[in-house]
């Protein structure tokens, strides 16, 4: 997933809150059993996209408008809250597809705020492992169709540690000599998850003594810190500030870039699932454009570049095959297989129990 | 004096009462921006503070008052404490070095004086993201004024000056001493000289006359400077996140966690409505301070 850039989100915050504000709200009816046009003139619609900054090819827009000859414009969000709050600010965003992390289009999905995807338009579905149509929060991909999935693990540098770590307990209870040069996420569901993996809990726990637990276990691992980072982490890696953090697979990659030691391992007692997704909105009007959209992204040669460029795994079956082997080499953790990342756990909505979370980094967070 | 007043035939007092009415046009703008960017946000704030989180972020308007019990918990309290405390310790700080800064630019010729002043505010023509990575590059383990300390020899091991809450001080406190300083020097600048020549003509120390006359006399001006640094440095929430390597946040990261993390838009708005209320309170006494201050000056 894409990291919280909140620094970013802090000042994009306003901007986000005044296309919201402005966004023209004319009541996106239910449309459940609206049947789409297979030969609906694609020229005629216009698509609005919003998708993460940096996280696609800088010519997309064009390239889809050669394709089909849909005007497409794309706007970009920050997170997965920037841009569920534009979602849900009002009845119409103005936005026809969205990609969000897997949980998020979970529960707009229950919202209703989604449209199911009609798979008649969406060849390119077969491209995908079948793995990634199964998961968990969406099984079918009745409302999304993955983009992008990896899992968390530890990033390290083997010449600082001294050893390879195998336990996020080597994180979360560090020997002596790597107390101050680690550093943890603090967001969303990632700084507890460490602590709720090494006790055998579930990331999508919501039980109250599991996570008193997982709690108690971050507090006593906060003055062990360097810091909490969810966006430089690599760099502090690079300078030698940190010798292991907590970090995203795609985002391990960017240390590795400039720094070939640097190493990635999922610890043993597993780790987080995470995929983020395309969604259709259900007010949009343009919904055939937007399957072909869709479509368009899940076409191998895309996402190959998204995988060659972002340095992300793709859940295409196709375009992971086709990779460059050099590529794989340089960064490993393009290569982590299909199974491999099966066996993570994948994070879903909690619904209302997604304020424990909240409240658990609100407090592990602001104790000294 | 208002006694007097009250006893005046009231034709005496009709052109008093036009010369009140004639500010309002003038009045006007400033009283439209303050109710539509302040009175009404802020109204909305309130109004927010006393209702339940959707589940998306957004409002949900059933009528509770857990917003405002959880605020008591000794988490937010704490956090809300904190924030006051280092705060405060940055002002202060900004007092005791901002004061000679302008004392001394105060002193100078004219032409070194604008030179000193454009100093001062030169660091504003930078984009303060930019100056915070600016920090981390020089105070890092791995940073310049480690390398340079290592290669002089003087340090084996690297002095981990970044991600505390010390850290969290010298940040905040390097982003606002200008604001310190100009209030400062405007101040010191608009001193009557003669009345520090009474002072020395009348037999008293250097120390003296500055402790009898420049101070008391500058005290508005260090009030100001003080507001000034501490609205902003009690809000700040991107110095505890970048500087302090989040480990200590403050009511500001609270804030703006609940809207972008949390989605709890109700309980943002309780917390921003308190730190709201807080630091008005506090320009309020600086205000009422400032002002017998003055009076009593012009009465002295």
């Amino acid at each position: 997933m894409r990291s919280t850039r909140r620094l970013v989100a802090a000042s994009a915050g306003t901007v986000a809150l005044a296309l919201a504000l402005t966004s023209c709200a004319s009541g996106g009816g239910d449309t459940a059993g609206e049947t789409l046009d297979p030969d609906a003139d694609l020229s005629k619609q216009s698509l609005t996209v919003s998708i993460w900054s940096d996280y696609y090819p800088e010519d997309l827009a064009e390239q889809f408008e050669q394709a089909t000859g849909v005007k497409t414009t794309i706007v970009n969000h920050t997170t997965n809250e920037d841009i569920v709050a534009k979602l849900t600010a009002s009845a119409d965003s103005g936005i026809d597809v969205a990609f969000m992390s897997g949980q998020y289009a979970q529960a707009l999905g229950e919202q209703g705020l989604l449209a199911k995807l009609d798979k008649s338009l969406i060849p390119n579905e077969e491209n995908l492992y079948p793995e990634a149509t199964e998961l968990a929060y969406d099984e079918g991909n009745v409302y999304s169709e993955p983009y992008a999935w990896g899992t968390t693990g530890l990033c390290y540098r083997p010449d600082l540690t001294g050893f390879a770590p195998t336990s996020w307990n080597d994180l979360l209870n560090p020997k002596p000599e790597l107390e101050g040069k680690t550093t943890m996420l603090s967001t969303d569901r990632w700084l507890a998850m460490p602590a709720l993996k090494a006790a055998g809990y579930s990331v999508n726990t919501t039980d109250d003594a599991e996570l008193d637990e997982a709690k108690a276990q971050l507090l006593k691992t906060k003055p062990t810190l360097l810091a909490y980072d969810d966006t430089t982490f690599y760099s502090k890696l690079v300078s030698g500030e940190a010798a292991m953090v907590e970090a995203w697979d795609g985002w391990c990659n960017y240390g590795i870039a400039e720094n070939p030691d640097i190493e990635f391992v999922v610890p043993d007692e597993g780790a987080d699932l995470w995929v983020d997704t395309m969604t259709v909105l259900n007010s949009s009007k343009n919904k055939e454009a937007a399957m072909a959209f869709v479509n368009y992204i899940l076409d191998p040669e895309v996402q190959t570049w998204v995988a060659e460029n972002i340095l992300y795994k793709v859940p295409n079956q196709q375009a992971m095959e086709a990779l460059d082997p050099a590529l794989v080499e340089q960064y490993p953790t393009l290569g982590i297989s299909v199974d491999d990342l099966m066996k993570q756990e994948a994070i879903v909505d909690l619904g209302d129990d997604t304020t424990k979370y909240v409240d658990l980094n609100a407090e592990v967070l602001a104790t000294n | 004096m208002t006694s007097t007043l009250d006893r005046a035939a009231p034709a005496a007092r009709a052109p008093r009462v036009r010369r009140g009415l004639a500010p309002v046009p003038f009045l006007a703008p400033g009283m439209f921006f303050l109710i539509v960017f302040m009175a009404i946000p802020v109204g909305l704030l309130a109004f927010y503070s006393f209702f339940k989180r959707g589940r998306f972020g957004g409002v949900v308007f059933e009528f509770t008052l857990d917003n405002w019990v959880k605020l008591f918990e000794p988490l937010y309290l704490g956090v809300i404490g904190q924030s006051i405390v280092v705060a405060f310790v940055v002002t202060v700080l900004a007092l005791l070095l901002g004061y000679p800064m302008a004392y001394a630019i105060a002193g100078l010729s004219p032409k070194w004086r604008t030179v000193a002043l454009v100093a001062i505010v030169l660091p504003f023509w930078t984009n303060f993201l930019i100056r915070t990575y600016a920090w981390i590059l020089l105070l890092n383990n791995a940073g310049w004024v480690n390398q340079w300390l290592q290669g002089l020899g003087i340090i084996d091991d690297p002095i981990a000056m970044l991600y505390t809450p010390q850290a969290i001080v010298v940040g905040l406190l390097y982003m606002y001493l200008p604001l310190m300083v100009l209030p400062l020097y405007a101040s010191l600048q608009q001193l009557d000289p003669s009345l520090r020549e009474a002072a020395t003509n009348l037999g008293a120390t250097p120390w003296r006359t500055f402790r009898t006359v420049t101070l008391p006399l500058s005290l508005p001006g260090a009030l100001t400077g003080c507001i000034f640094v501490f609205v902003p440095a009690m809000s700040n929430f991107v110095i505890p996140e970048l500087i302090g390597g989040g480990k200590t946040i403050m009511v500001g990261n609270l804030v703006r966690d609940q809207f972008f993390e949390a989605r709890d838009w109700p309980f943002g708005a309780t917390l921003a409505l308190v730190l709201t209320i807080l630091l008005v309170v506090v320009i309020v006494v600086q205000s009422a301070v400032s002002r017998r201050l003055t009076e009593g000056s012009r009465r002295g």
